[in-house]
């Protein structure tokens, strides 16, 4: 396995349907396409959810992920019962309660073989966030809060994406308004601010950043399609995430 | 990979929606896409009110369907009719794109509602709502040029409003000796809009709908355009609005107003009625079980109307004879 997080891998298929596929490789790429999407939303919510410290949250999302290629977990989902998001989150818990009842940190570790993951950067984001563990009591908040880890993780990829993009097409200018504007906005800019800025004219603003966002949309929409379990699933999400069924 | 904070998450899912910062408006909710425009539901902050926000469905600048968007709210802010629905404000987003938010109809659209009307008197009536909108807006020398089921909509009170105003026409005003000085300014004002219209659409510009459309319109003949285009339209649609019935059934329409249709959409424009008011007249006159101009009728017919009409009036007589008749029978036997 590669190592997830830098990139998004592509695949033809959806990661269910390629979780299920006969080929080998295509059966790696949807685990690699869920340690890409998943990894940091499942570290937060078990170092939160569990009050693990670092150390064994990290432990168990490497465990869970060794644990949903050797069971086959992902061929076992079924779209028509729930989502995917919530039917990972259930075998993360699943996962997780076993495996701090049997309070085995060595077999947990022991026989996995793990994947170079940037947890401290996941650590780092959760101070940056100031979340008190004590503060997400009730199972809804993180639900919620997992919900929401998915969604950062999944628009990070898609930015990451779009850098790669606009690097590749020597538009790094589209995507340095992107950063200011939508990534980096703490300050209300208007497009004639950042036209002053960047010593462009109003219009070359606009187009530019229609086209980026534009490209940050349609990478969003094909990962969550990669994502989902079903074409159902993925008109409801994106109906959820950008409150518009796809075309 | 960079972290987003959750600030930068919500502009991000907003990403394929309009910016408001900056404005009096809250975004809610898409309500509705067309060819050029989408339109949103949108909260007034300062007068606490929602409204329908309308603007460009084209990401990125192009003048040309800002001109339209901007001329459409113009239009709209001439056409000051209960039957129109009204424009309150146009702006400019952030992003430098050209809104306008109108009145917010809470209602159904034409074809949803008419399907709860089983009368036809009913449906009629409504119809003569429409063409009071459209002779209105021909009174002021505009042309909808897109009258459809779905650019209708009835208020959750039945009031009946024409919607989409975005393919109007502004057609050049008809000289008025007892028109005012301001009057005259407005005709200006026309006149520019118009060079503008025939900027926008141009010549061999298809713009409509298909079954509702003109032939004219169908062929692109701009200069050929005119009231009697959007005639053609309320004929196909009194047409649908006459037809539209939950009766699994479908029942025949009378003769005089499959004429009154007919008519109305007539290949040639010179076939067709002159104006809406002659047309709505027509459908008036059907209504009140009176001669229309658009059939002529042969004696049974007109004895079948005259019956229709005088119902009572007939039958009350018819009692009366034979009673009295009766009477006179016993009496004399």
């Amino acid at each position: 396995m590669g190592a997830p997080g830098e990139s998004f891998p592509v695949t033809r298929l959806s990661v269910v349907a390629a979780a299920r596929s006969n080929d080998a490789a295509e059966r790696s790429l949807a685990l690699e396409i869920l340690f890409a999407a998943y990894w940091k939303p499942i570290y937060k919510y078990l170092r939160l959810k569990y009050a693990q410290a670092p150390q064994d949250a990290q432990d168990l999302t490497q465990g869970f992920f060794a644990e949903l290629l050797k069971r086959g977990l992902l061929a076992k989902f079924d779209p028509a019962k729930s989502r995917l998001r919530t039917y990972l989150r259930l075998c993360a818990d699943s996962f997780a309660l076993n495996e701090i009842k049997a309070a085995s940190r060595k077999k947990r570790g022991g026989d996995v073989t793990h994947v170079a993951l940037d947890f401290s950067a996941a650590e780092e984001e959760l101070r940056t966030q100031a979340i008190d563990p004590a503060s997400i009591p009730s199972p809804e908040s993180l639900e919620e809060f997992f919900e929401k880890e998915w969604i950062r993780s999944l628009f990070s990829s898609a930015v990451a994406e779009l850098h790669r993009l606009c690097e590749a097409r020597g538009k790094q200018k589209a995507f340095s308004l992107f950063e200011a504007y939508d990534l980096d906005g703490e300050q209300e800019l208007s497009y004639a601010d950042l036209a002053t800025q960047h010593g462009l004219s109003a219009a070359d603003v606009n187009n530019q950043m229609a086209w980026a966002r534009r490209e940050f949309r349609r990478i969003a929409m094909e990962q969550l399609h990669a994502l989902c379990g079903s074409e159902e699933e993925f008109a409801r999400e994106s109906h959820a995430l950008f409150g518009e069924t796809p075309k | 990979m960079k972290f987003l904070s959750d600030k930068a998450i919500e502009r991000l899912r907003g990403s394929s929606v309009p910016d408001l910062s900056g404005t009096r408006y809250v975004l809610r909710e898409l309500i509705a896409r067309g060819g050029m425009g989408v339109v949103y539901a949108a909260e007034d902050e300062k007068l606490h009110r929602r409204v329908a926000l309308k603007v460009l469905d084209t990401a990125g600048s192009n003048a040309e369907l800002t001109q339209r968007l901007i001329r459409e709210a113009r239009i709209l802010a001439q056409l000051e009719h209960p039957g129109i629905v009204p424009v309150h404000d146009v702006g400019t987003l952030p992003d430098g794109q050209v809104f306008y938010t109108m009145k917010f109809v809470e209602g159904l659209r034409l074809d949803e509602y008419v399907k709860q009307l089983d009368s036809l008197p009913q449906r009629l009536r409504l119809f003569l709502r429409i063409c009071d909108a459209v002779a209105f807006a021909h009174a002021r020398s505009v042309l909808h040029r897109d009258l459809k089921p779905a650019n209708v909509m009835v208020g959750s009170f039945g009031e009946v409003l024409v919607m989409d105003w975005g393919l109007a026409k502004i057609l050049q005003e008809p000289a008025a000796a007892e028109e005012t000085v301001v009057v005259s300014s407005q005709k200006k004002i026309y006149n520019e809009e118009e060079t503008q219209a025939t900027v926008v659409t141009g010549h061999g510009t298809v713009m409509g709908t298909p079954g509702y459309m003109s032939p004219e319109q169908e062929r692109g003949e701009t200069e050929q355009i005119d009231a009697r285009s959007d005639i053609f339209s309320l004929g196909a649609l009194l047409k649908f609005v006459a037809e539209s019935s939950q009766e699994k059934k479908r029942q025949r329409l009378p003769r005089a107003l499959q004429a009154i249709c007919a008519k109305a959409a007539a290949k040639q424009p010179e076939q067709r009625y002159e104006s809406v008011s002659e047309f709505a007249a027509d459908v008036s006159r059907h209504l009140d079980g009176l001669p229309v101009s658009a059939y002529s009728e042969n004696v049974f017919e007109k004895l079948a109307r005259f019956y229709q009409r005088h119902q009572i009036a007939i039958l009350l007589i018819t009692a009366y004879l034979v009673t009295r008749f009766l009477v006179l029978y016993f009496f004399h036997r």
